[in-house]
């Protein structure tokens, strides 16, 4: 039976379409659900899988992005989102997917502490629309190969990744949090605008310490067949697309 | 007790307050370049029966990020101060008497909207909050009764209050929608105390006795009460309110107003002209009637084509054509020029949000799936010194614009795919600002029509004061007193709100047992009265006003009828299906509410709470306009139009970098990369090409995920040919627009067109003769293109007047008046998008032809045979990079692909050019392909000149008849050509390049 995704909708998702494809595409079945429904009745979490925060502005990013839609979950949900957890489902949140599981502390999750991370304006200034290199960490994140380079997009005006001391940095390196960085055109670390946002150690992406949870800020769903490569007219781009990996990976490691 | 809590939220440190930095660049670009530092703070007003343990509580867990900001908070006085609560925000400066007099230091600047401005952010602040509340149950209950944002920000190194005055007015605040309060220096720090409310009026019902009235004072009273109308048109409704023996109500003559506005009845365009003076595209004179210059032009164009995949042109909100066999693409472009040149941000927001409310409302609903957008604004240099009274600079409104289309763009999720910035010094009072979306509609969901019975229903956001006159106001020239006359015709846009709706009526149109509603339209110009009275044009309604649901109470009656508040779609609905629709909205918090029916009496009757505010025949909305036949004339200028200047004549190497460094050629890459151009994944050809992001030519994109199929969506856009002829400016417009799709693979016999004109004042047989002109030019290239209009908008007087004083101390005209502009926007077909083709350089080797094809040249039929020959070419694969020739010509767009490619290349223009080859490499006028082909049979197939080839060396080398001419290296173009928008945006670097072509790979 394939895997059952439920996509996370609010008022301001929409990126939901185009990731409950992608999903399909690498062999689970999503549903889109309205977080109203989940706040009413938080047990239908029990039935699926994954659970997947698309990108977006939940709520209009208004007061800090992601910040609403977290505290609606966390109070609405909170209890059957940890028994879903513990249940060793997944949970991945794309862009303010990201931004809302670090909000409700789920991220970086126990062992750093928590909100001691946040999401904050992009060093730029401005919104940020463009391709970047990416290089995955050697952790437990299920949905992601350890030690491979990607390229996906990133489009988002608060990805820059803030620890609140260098403690709190320290901590996410040692304790294989960190599972994506931005990355050079050799692998290395990198500078605006390969590292789009200013993210402290040039950090994409955070996993849990069991790595059944990823946030990141670039969107795999976005890069799921070849021809939404920005270069794909230059060469054919050949193997399978960045994006999908991470969907297929994550559903392989469900056994499905 | 109710009282109001102020809470202050500020970022940490200095490195986090990212938004002062941009505000500080302003600043310093504004011309105060004294300032040493800026700091800011965002500021929540909180009414309700709070407590200080809950107010601490939701701001630390809700209104502050305990990672990069800190907060304070007490009940809000006169003299509150940060230090109350212990907690010093950073941006607060520090405690002083109050009318402490300093010679330089800190001051600060606090932003707050005015009475009745919408703001979002404070009704998810209350929303969040309040939910928050509930979740902690406190044992008393406790409530956010209502909430406003405001902005703080410190300046450090201001000499005087008064310099705080100025660069709260020039750089941070727009008085239109906000107020601001300076403090320090003599100021004293004053706070607001209550939460501030718009002015409430009992209800009274008014008359306006016009009855008595001669043709000047109807003149005068069309001008005082913002109406607009000409002398005649008054006496028209003088004479009806005559016969039916009583006076108008105010509400009334608003009513009329709206409907003839030329925003909305575009009485020009639709006007007879007998037009005088030269001919179209020959030698000679002729004398030509035009019965209805749109119909006998645009309009004939279409129906002479009469093409079976166009399936709804100039009937609805948009035109739609097919896609598929069940589904249509439906694209419109609107323009929102004079809201944007008093509040850019807001102006261009609403704008592109009205244009999606446009494609929500075509047929039964689209789904808006692309958008685009266009600017004409002055350059970003223009001296401050020389800026009339009331007239915003143009950075400032670029900027404003830019943010305000990526914000509204970018939240709704409706990707912004293509664009285009031109600069005329002529746009500086009155600048223009296009925006076009693209939807996906059902075949079965084109049509629509309400029945009597059905009712009248309201869905989306609350009405409030703003966007009040706001079709009345764009119809009129804009003048220096404009911004303070009206402020209240500027529109706050809620992108979340219309996401809502967006959401709700995609289901309420899918649903299982059909479509919930029999029409649906969007409330735009005009607001419920345009609505309400086109949707019931051939029926009749009935609408009570008190049913609206209001943001604020105390709206007048006809204030409630003309706001043009964001965020709200008329629908109408069968009584029995009113349920289902209101169970739907309820699910995704979209107010609904019912506010009358359509009747099968041909009147539009409108009440407030009983009584009978307004009462018009429908045909005289409709049709009572008086029509006019007017007088068109137009000689061509002497000369031959300005000759080809060069900045540095003698050596073309210089020469160059210049052309890549104007304005109208360099890099847009800083807007575009604020644009998400990739949500709902369908991209395919981006708006920035290859390793070195050159200028895509037109954008691809794929509407449904799990096909092939394609829309491509490009523009055309000439003004400065206007000056020469504005018939040729429209044939070059419609020739570039085509000549853009070609170049990413769509094929020209599937490609449909919209035109938007923006022109000056037509009062005068020459401005008329000129947009007569246009549209002939625009219909004589549609006919020999086979390219049918499907949808389109004329702007007109857009001008703007001073006083004569003031223009001689600017040097300026007394009246600014636009070029004639015409935007073609085309919209093309592709069969299977792994086809298309980019303009980035690919292959060195490979060789790279010319096909240069002039309209005004050969004649509009041969330069269609050479378009069809390129696009056979391109969609067979034997192209492997192709590219326009515009603005900059020859030179620039090979430069471009080198860019673009970051390959080089060796052309030779041949003995051709040898006299003159700057002529032919920096023509003004020029339109032509590039094309990189895979051979040179290619070549002689699309009957072009080979120039060269594309080498490994990233090297333009351009020789003639053998001597060198320009030999550049690709970086230093490159540099030139992204260099100049640094100063207006700070900049926005590429990305280094991109390597991968395999799967993921081992990290090195």
């Amino acid at each position: 039976m394939p895997a059952r995704v439920l996509i996370l909708r609010a008022a301001g998702t929409n990126c939901d379409a185009e990731t409950a494809y992608a999903w399909q595409l690498a062999g689970a079945k999503a549903e889109t659900i309205h977080v109203k429904r989940l706040m009413h009745d938080p047990a239908l979490l029990r039935a699926f899988d994954v659970l997947t925060i698309p990108g977006g502005f939940s709520y209009g990013d208004d007061i800090s992005a992601g910040t609403i839609l977290a505290n609606q979950l966390m109070q609405s949900a909170g209890d059957e989102l940890l028994r879903f957890l513990e249940g060793g489902k997944l949970i991945l949140g794309i862009c303010n997917g990201f931004q809302v599981l670090v909000k409700t502390g789920l991220l970086p999750g126990p062992g750093v502490g928590s909100r001691v991370v946040t999401l904050s304006d992009n060093r730029s200034g401005s919104f940020e629309s463009r391709w970047v290199r990416l290089r995955s960490g050697i952790t437990a994140c299920r949905f992601l190969p350890p030690g491979v380079m990607l390229e996906l997009p990133v489009a988002h005006a608060q990805g820059r990744l803030l620890c609140r001391d260098d403690k709190v940095l320290q901590s996410l390196i040692h304790n294989h949090h960190v599972c994506l960085t931005y990355a050079g055109t050799g692998g290395q670390p990198c500078r605006y605008p390969d590292n789009p946002n200013g993210s402290d150690a040039d950090i994409a992406g955070l996993t849990d310490t069991t790595g059944q949870i990823l946030g990141l800020m670039p969107h795999p769903e976005r890069f799921v067949t070849t021809f939404q490569h920005p270069l794909w007219t230059r060469r054919r781009v050949e193997g399978e697309p960045d994006g999908l990996t991470i969907f297929k990976t994550a559903l392989a490691s469900l056994g499905g | 007790m109710i009282s109001v809590w102020r809470v202050e939220v500020a970022p940490k440190s200095e490195s986090l307050d990212v938004p002062s930095r941009e505000v500080l660049g302003d600043i310093h670009r504004f011309g105060f370049e004294h300032v040493r530092a800026v700091r800011s703070c965002r500021i929540y007003l909180l009414q309700g029966n709070l407590d200080r343990d809950m107010v601490d509580d939701l701001a630390r867990a809700v209104l502050c990020d305990p990672v990069s900001e800190v907060y304070a908070c007490a009940p809000d006085s006169p003299d509150w101060s940060g230090t109350k609560v212990g907690r010093v925000p950073p941006a607060a400066p520090p405690a002083r008497a109050a009318g402490e007099t300093r010679p330089t230091g800190d001051g600060a600047i606090e932003v707050h909207y005015r009475p009745g401005v919408m703001d979002p952010v404070a009704l998810s602040a209350r929303r969040a909050l309040n939910e928050r509340i509930a979740a902690l149950n406190p044992p008393k209950p406790m409530h956010v009764t209502a909430a406003r944002t405001a902005r703080r920000y410190t300046i450090t190194g201001a000499r005087n209050a008064e310099e705080l005055e100025q660069i709260a007015l020039g750089v941070l605040a727009n008085t239109c929608i906000e107020t601001v309060c300076i403090c320090g220096f003599d100021r004293r720090d004053r706070r607001l105390t209550t939460m501030p409310e718009a002015p409430v009026q009992p209800f009274e019902l008014r008359t306006v006795a016009i009855r008595k009235l001669d043709g000047p004072e109807l003149e005068r009273l069309s001008r005082k009460a913002h109406l607009f109308l000409s002398r005649m048109e008054m006496e028209v409704i003088r004479d009806h309110f005559r016969a039916l023996g009583r006076e108008p109500t105010d509400l009334e003559l608003d009513t009329l107003a709206q409907a003839w506005s030329e925003h909305c009845a575009h009485k020009t365009l639709k006007s007879a002209v007998i037009y005088r003076g030269d001919d179209f595209g020959r030698e000679g004179e002729v004398e030509v009637y035009f019965d209805n210059l749109f119909e006998s032009t645009i309009a004939r164009a279409t129906s002479k084509l009469n093409r079976d995949w166009c399936w709804s042109v100039f009937e609805d909100n948009a035109g739609v054509v097919a896609f598929d066999d069940d589904c249509g693409i439906a694209f419109k472009v609107e323009t929102h020029n004079h809201p944007s040149a008093i509040e850019p941000y807001g102006g261009a927001a609403t704008g592109i949000g009205g244009c999606i409310r446009d494609i929500m409302g075509c047929g039964l609903g689209a789904k808006p799936i692309a958008s685009t957008d266009v600017f004409c604004v002055a350059p970003p240099d223009y001296p401050r010194d020389r800026l009339p009274r009331g007239v915003l600079h143009p950075a400032r409104v670029l900027k404003g614009v830019v943010a305000g289309v990526g914000d509204y763009g970018n939240r709704m999720g409706v990707p912004t795919v293509n664009g285009a910035v031109h600069f005329d010094e002529r746009y500086l009072a009155n600048p223009l600002v296009f925006c076009g979306t693209v939807g996906l509609i059902p075949r079965k969901f084109i049509h629509k029509g309400p029945k009597p019975g059905d009712r009248i229903v309201l869905v989306g956001g609350r009405t409030g004061r703003d966007g009040i006159h706001g079709a009345t106001f764009s119809s009129a020239e804009l003048t220096e007193s404009h911004p303070d006359e009206f402020s209240h015709a500027v529109q706050i846009g809620n992108p979340i709100e219309q996401k809502k709706v967006l959401d709700a009526l995609l289901q309420a149109r899918d649903h299982r047992s059909g479509c919930l509603y029999r029409t649906i339209t969007d409330c735009g110009a005009g607001g419920l009265s345009n609505a309400v009275g086109e949707m019931g044009a051939k029926l009749g309604a009935v609408v009570d006003l008190e049913k609206v649901p209001l943001k604020y109470a105390g709206l007048r009656y006809d204030e409630i009828w003309v706001s043009e508040a964001q965020e709200r779609m008329v629908l109408a609905v069968p009584p029995e299906r009113l349920d289902t629709l209101l169970t739907i909205c309820q699910a995704e918090d979209v107010e609904v509410s019912t506010i009358g029916w359509f009747t099968d009496d041909r009147r539009l009757v409108v009440r407030y709470a009983g009584t009978v505010v307004g009462d018009l025949q429908m045909s005289f909305v409709h049709e009572g306009l008086p029509k006019i036949t007017r007088r068109a004339t137009w000689t061509a200028p002497n000369g031959k139009g300005p000759a080809l200047k060069l900045k540095h004549p003698g050596d073309l190497s210089r020469e160059l970098p210049a052309r890549l460094r104007s304005y109208n050629v360099a890099s847009k890459e800083w807007i575009i990369r604020r644009y998400d151009h990739e949500v709902q994944g369908g991209s395919v050809v981006k708006p920035l090409c290859g390793p070195g992001a050159g200028p895509s030519d037109a954008a691809v994109f794929r509407p449904l995920l799990d096909g092939w199929r394609g829309v491509a969506i490009a523009c055309g856009l000439c003004p400065h040919v206007s000056d020469r002829d504005p018939y040729w400016m429209a044939i070059r417009a419609v020739d570039e627009a085509l000549r853009n799709l070609i170049c990413v693979g769509a094929d020209p016999s599937r490609v449909a067109i919209l035109d938007n004109f923006c022109w000056g004042a037509c009062d005068t047989p020459e401005a008329l003769g000129a947009l007569a002109r246009a549209c002939k030019g625009a219909s004589d290239a549609a006919v020999a293109f086979g390219l049918p209009f499907i949808s389109g908008k004329d702007s007109l007087n857009n001008q703007f007047s001073q006083t004569s004083a003031q223009a001689r101390r600017l040097g300026l005209p007394e009246t600014i008046t636009i070029p004639g502009t015409l935007l073609i926007s085309g919209l093309g077909i592709i069969e299977d998008v792994r086809q298309c083709v980019t303009m980035d350089l690919k292959r060195p080797g490979h060789p790279i032809a010319l096909v240069a094809c002039p309209a005004d040249g050969m004649g509009l039929e041969r330069a269609f045979v050479a378009h069809n020959s390129v696009s056979r070419a391109i969609r067979a694969g034997g192209v492997s990079a192709a590219h326009d020739i515009s603005d900059g010509g020859l030179a620039v767009a090979l430069a471009e692909m080198c860019i673009a490619g970051n390959l080089g290349l060796r052309v030779d223009l041949g003995q051709a050019y040898g006299d003159d080859p700057a002529a032919r490499l920096f023509e003004e006028y020029p339109t032509g392909y590039i094309l990189e082909c895979a051979s040179g049979d290619i070549i002689r197939g699309v009957g072009g000149v080979k120039l060269g080839e594309v080498t490994q060396t990233p090297e333009l080398v351009i020789t003639s008849g053998g001597k060198p001419i320009i030999e550049l290296e690709v970086e230093v173009l490159a540099r030139a050509w992204r260099e100049p928008f640094t100063h207006v945006a700070g900049g926005c670097p590429t990305s280094s390049r991109f390597c991968r072509s395999q799967g993921p790979k081992r990290a090195p």
